[in-house]
């Protein structure tokens, strides 16, 4: 089953286009990455995927659920309440986090889940301490996020996400704000969930880990998908902006 | 005048000085929130009402204000204004302070990064929620030293009533220090007002404290 559909994604800021043209479909436990040079329009992409940011023209539709439609080349959003249900689909990672610092760790993950999905109280705060303990954050349920490393922030973020049960969660560069130990820690995470099955799209800048976990990579550049495929396709592609991106990378 | 007797007049001016405190501070606290609104509103209309009525209210001298509320009743519509005058000197406060607190509300409201906003939108929380939940109780903690600075100079402020000859404790206290040529009413008046923003201090203070559980 397609669990996430985009089609003819454009997007503009001012006269900059930073979408032109995206097409992207995303199955039933498929995990697929995206990258790309700064500015090739990935964080873009994901942003008008979770209905942060509102596409000019362009489809969307999750599980066959449509979010938004072409509709003489302008895109006509459903009806609030319909995206509110689509919205309860995916989840989102952050590069920054974005925990709610005020709150403890185990308010930050069961909070929405009670209070937006309106389930029992019990049954999330079990849950969230079966995300911790997966996380391997089981002492730091009563820790405020000021008091966690960025690793485990993130991981803190991962759970909250996680608790709301989403069908499809996105990463937007997860581990940028990270240095190298601390990212381990979370593409582990990220690992584990692939594991699973879990349906993902991240965007990311670490090659060896995309390579590794991904069913797909997209590579994109100046608002087009200009290379996709397994893995090995890409890597090997004999693209040349592609090439010089990987060969940036290996200096 | 025996020194008891000063006392307890000043002590008597006192009450209605803290009256006025209070009676402000209910009112336009809340009321800075609403004018807040106004001016990050996305409707041009309301932005711009909302930044008129702070920069005639930041703009002009509260104790003119307090005369233009007073008498414009009168001279604008010939009311009669005999009850008028301690409703007067309430929405004068009210109004003249929610505006400073709508400039420091805004700022707070402003601090907060924008992932705050959409981390909540992603997941689900409706606008009322997001607001309650996550914002307002951040904005309260970075806004707090500035609303300590405005009490506090509220606290003095309420002096400016005796322009509209209301005997609040500055009135009173002048009162006698000109009959009896004395400034031993000033001193005890200006002890006064040292001791209730003490208090007023030490409140903030300890409510400063039970905020810093995070950061």
């Amino acid at each position: 089953m397609v669990y996430l559909k985009m089609n003819h994604v454009k997007k503009s800021f001012g006269s900059l286009e930073v979408l032109k043209d995206i097409s992207l479909e995303v199955n039933q436990g498929e995990v697929v990455s995206i990258i790309g040079p700064s500015g090739s329009g990935k964080s873009t992409l994901l942003r008008c995927a979770t209905l942060l940011e509102t596409m000019d023209c362009g489809d969307l539709s999750y599980l066959e659920k449509s979010a938004a439609t072409i509709v003489n080349n302008k895109t006509v959003y459903e009806r609030p309440a319909k995206l509110n249900e689509i919205k309860s689909i995916f989840g989102l990672v952050f590069q920054n986090f974005n925990l709610f610092p005020h709150f403890t760790v185990m308010k930050n993950i069961t909070d929405a889940p009670i209070h937006v999905q309106k389930r029992k109280k019990n049954e999330v705060c079990q849950e969230a301490r079966n995300l911790l303990a997966q996380m391997g954050l089981s002492d730091k349920e009563n820790c405020y996020p000021y008091q966690l490393s960025g690793g485990q922030q993130q991981r803190v973020a991962i759970a909250r996400a996680l608790a709301l049960k989403p069908k499809v969660l996105f990463f937007d560069e997860p581990t940028s704000a990270l240095d190298p130990e601390l990212t381990g820690e979370v593409l582990k995470v990220i690992k584990g969930l692939a594991e699973t099955k879990m349906t993902m799209v991240i965007v990311t800048h670490e090659m060896e880990f995309a390579r590794n976990i991904s069913d797909r990579i997209i590579f994109m550049d100046k608002g087009v998908i200009a290379v996709q495929g397994t893995p090995d396709e890409v890597f090997q592609s004999e693209h040349t902006r592609m090439q010089e991106f990987l060969g940036k990378l290996k200096h | 005048m025996s020194f008891s007797v000063i006392l307890s007049s000043i002590a008597e001016g006192m009450e209605r000085s803290v009256g006025i405190f209070f009676l402000t501070l209910i009112f336009s606290l809340p009321l800075g929130f609403i004018i807040a609104f106004g001016r990050m509103s996305k409707n041009k209309l309301l932005q711009a009402i909302a930044r008129f009525y702070i920069s005639v209210l930041r703009g002009t001298p509260l104790m003119l204000q307090l005369m233009v509320v007073y008498f414009a009743p009168y001279y604008l519509f010939g009311f009669s204004i005999g009850n008028w005058r301690y409703p007067a000197i309430i929405v004068g406060f009210v109004i003249n302070y929610s505006a400073y607190f709508a400039e420091i509300y805004r700022s707070g409201i402003e601090a907060i990064p924008k992932g705050q906003y959409e981390a909540a939108e992603i997941l689900g929380y409706n606008k009322i929620q997001t607001f309650m939940k996550i914002i307002l109780p951040q904005v309260i903690k970075i806004i707090l030293p500035s609303v300590t600075n405005e009490i506090i100079t509220l606290v003095k402020d309420t002096s400016l009533a005796f322009s509209l000859s209301y005997m609040e404790m500055f009135s009173i206290a002048k009162q006698i220090a000109a009959r009896e040529t004395t400034l031993m009413p000033f001193a005890i008046a200006a002890l006064f007002y040292y001791v209730f923003n003490l208090l007023v201090s030490v409140i903030m203070e300890w409510i400063e404290k039970r905020m810093n559980y995070y950061r």
